[in-house]
């Protein structure tokens, strides 16, 4: 349930609680807006009603116990849970301002614009470079400069150009899981997304490398609106602005992280963030 | 199910130390009678193959000799060569690879990476594994039927090597989708989330992490083709034939074939003629194998 207060100085306005539909007109500081949505896989349901304004330039975590629906809940937001043959969904993602579900909505163009980072680093049996050039590539840019600059820029932009720059042209492979995870989110920002979705970034890292993925996180959302789904607490406190807490499918809680960890409305947030189960 | 209580109050240690160590020795005896049992396995093969080598070889090799190449086939075995089988044999090398690459990939990417996985994409698919048991000699009944007659391709080159191709289209299918299945889902879905096509993601992802697989798979099918007599036979491959190819509706004759020919023969000297054949034909083999081999490991080397 969210305070009144919080509701007048539009922080946020969803409400978990009712199921009425916002305005499909979209605020402009949102990165998208989730309504009502439902997801079936064959006969389970794995969400159930959700409502989400989830705001641009933020980090918005998604906490929750095994199961409880988050990484289905990230990977509808790219459209990459339609992998699975037999989800169904109904409700809107407004990104944009269009519904992603949309007949004419291309989840090839939707995915041109909101990266994803995955749980295993898994980059490509090729070069470095060609990893992070693949996406460019791949849109159908061929312009050596281009490229190369492309390349240089996202490796920055991940702090991962000094432990690479040498090696340019050597097997992805051959790098350590951290390495390869930060390689992975440069390769995501050489396709200049405005969204990047992370699920369970650094599930697979050690400490090291994990705190360097956090670090890069609060850099990266100057430029970018991420959304990162982690079943570590601690790490969605230090590196969230907005968190959002599912069980069962349903979002129970969304609200400012602080007030999450220090101060929620519901029961059921405060048993889990308190490590009562889960 | 919870089991009474009462059963596990009792310590005691329920794995007898003592008899675990006497059965250690029966375990690694075991273990060594086993490590010779399958030794036994691959050395009957060795000894049966380099059996067959050592006959081949010693009865061939002397006639193995640049003339040999170069001579057309002839009624007397010291002038008799095989230059149109040979040559016979590298067109339908030439023209069956491609074929069975573009058919066979094509169809096991569209069953691993586009078909809906329903009852008829599983029917199809125990149907391709069964079409690799048919007798060659099916095949070439085939072949007849539909290439040489219903597509009026005659006894060509062409014909013969489309015959082959369907002969080996099944392993290389089943090879090709075996790999395709083993790319991991990790590297599709990578591909995928930057927004690439399914065709991008297949040409420039899955394919390229399957490909030592399904090269093994066209080199054991291919092997196989280059081998068989039946389905050539069948599709009217010559036995006896004085130009070598000039295009693919051509005539031609096959190392195979010009083998089966010379075994026939009664006289000593052409059996030997055979023997040398067969060096031939094993060494084009390798020599194709090697090709592949060397592309493979180029590939796998960057995976």
């Amino acid at each position: 349930m969210m305070k009144q207060e919080e509701l007048k100085k539009g922080d946020h306005n969803v409400n978990t609680t009712t199921t009425e539909p916002m305005t499909t007109e979209m605020k402009k500081d949102s990165a998208y807006v989730v309504n009502n949505l439902n997801l079936w896989y064959g006969e389970d349901q794995a969400l159930i009603d959700v409502n989400l304004d989830i705001k641009k330039n933020e980090v918005t975590a998604i906490i929750g116990p095994s199961g409880c629906g988050k990484s289905t809940f990230i990977k509808t937001l790219n459209r990459m849970v339609e992998l699975v043959p037999t989800v169904r969904t109904n409700g809107e993602i407004l990104y944009h301002g269009r519904n992603i579900f949309d007949r004419g909505y291309k989840v090839e163009d939707l995915r041109t614009s909101v990266g994803m980072v995955f749980q295993q680093p898994n980059p490509f049996p090729k070069s470095v470079y060609d990893n992070v050039a693949y996406g460019p590539r791949t849109h159908g840019i061929k312009n050596k400069k281009v490229l190369d600059e492309i390349v240089e820029r996202s490796l920055r932009g991940a702090a991962i150009w000094d432990e690479v720059k040498d090696r340019l042209h050597e097997n992805a492979y051959g790098l350590s899981g951290g390495q390869q995870q930060r390689l992975c989110i440069a390769r995501t920002l050489a396709i200049e997304p405005d969204v990047i979705l992370m699920d369970e970034p650094t599930s697979a890292l050690d400490p090291i490398s994990t705190l360097k993925v956090e670090e890069l996180v609060q850099e990266l959302k100057e430029k970018y609106s991420i959304i990162i789904v982690t079943h570590n607490m601690q790490q969605a406190a230090r590196v969230s602005d907005k968190t959002a807490f599912f069980l069962n499918g349903e979002v129970v809680e969304f609200d400012v992280t602080d007030k999450i960890f220090s101060n929620p409305s519901d029961k059921r947030t405060e048993d889990y963030i308190s490590g009562r189960f889960g | 199910m919870a089991l009474p209580n009462s059963e596990f109050k009792n310590d005691k240690n329920l794995i007898d130390r003592e008899t675990v160590s006497k059965r250690i020795k029966m375990r690694l005896q075991m273990n060594e009678v086993f490590k010779y049992v399958f030794m036994a396995g691959l050395v009957f093969a060795l000894v049966v193959l380099s059996t067959l080598i050592y006959d081949i070889v010693t009865k061939g090799a002397g006639w193995v000799d640049l003339d040999f190449l170069r001579n057309f086939p002839s009624r007397r075995a010291e002038r008799a060569g095989l230059y149109p089988a040979l040559i016979g044999t590298l067109w339908l090398m030439g023209l069956i690879i491609p074929i069975v690459f573009v058919l066979g990939v094509g169809a096991a990417i569209y069953l691993e990476e586009y078909a809906p996985k329903n009852r008829l994409t599983s029917f199809i698919e125990v149907n391709i594994s069964n079409l690799a048991g048919v007798p060659s000699i099916v095949f070439g009944l085939l072949g007849l039927t539909l290439f040489v007659r219903a597509m009026a391709l005659g006894n060509s080159v062409i014909a013969g090597a489309l015959t082959l191709a369907l002969m080996s289209l099944p392993i290389v299918i089943v090879a090709a989708q075996e790999s395709l299945r083993s790319v991991k889902q990790e590297l599709r879905h990578a591909s995928l989330g930057l927004g690439a096509s399914k065709w991008q993601t297949t040409f420039n992802v899955v394919l390229p992490s399957a490909l030592p697989g399904i090269i093994t798979g066209i080199i054991l099918s291919v092997s196989r083709a280059i081998g068989e007599t039946a389905p050539l036979i069948m599709v009217g491959a010559a036995t006896f034939i004085s130009t070598t190819p000039s295009g693919i509706f051509s005539d031609f004759t096959a190392l195979p074939i010009q083998i089966y020919n010379w075994t026939g023969r009664p006289q000593a000297e052409f059996q030997n003629l055979a023997a040398a054949g067969i060096i031939v034909l094993m060494t084009v083999l390798i020599a194709m194998n090697s090709v592949a081999i060397y592309i493979r490991n180029k590939y796998s080397n960057r995976n």
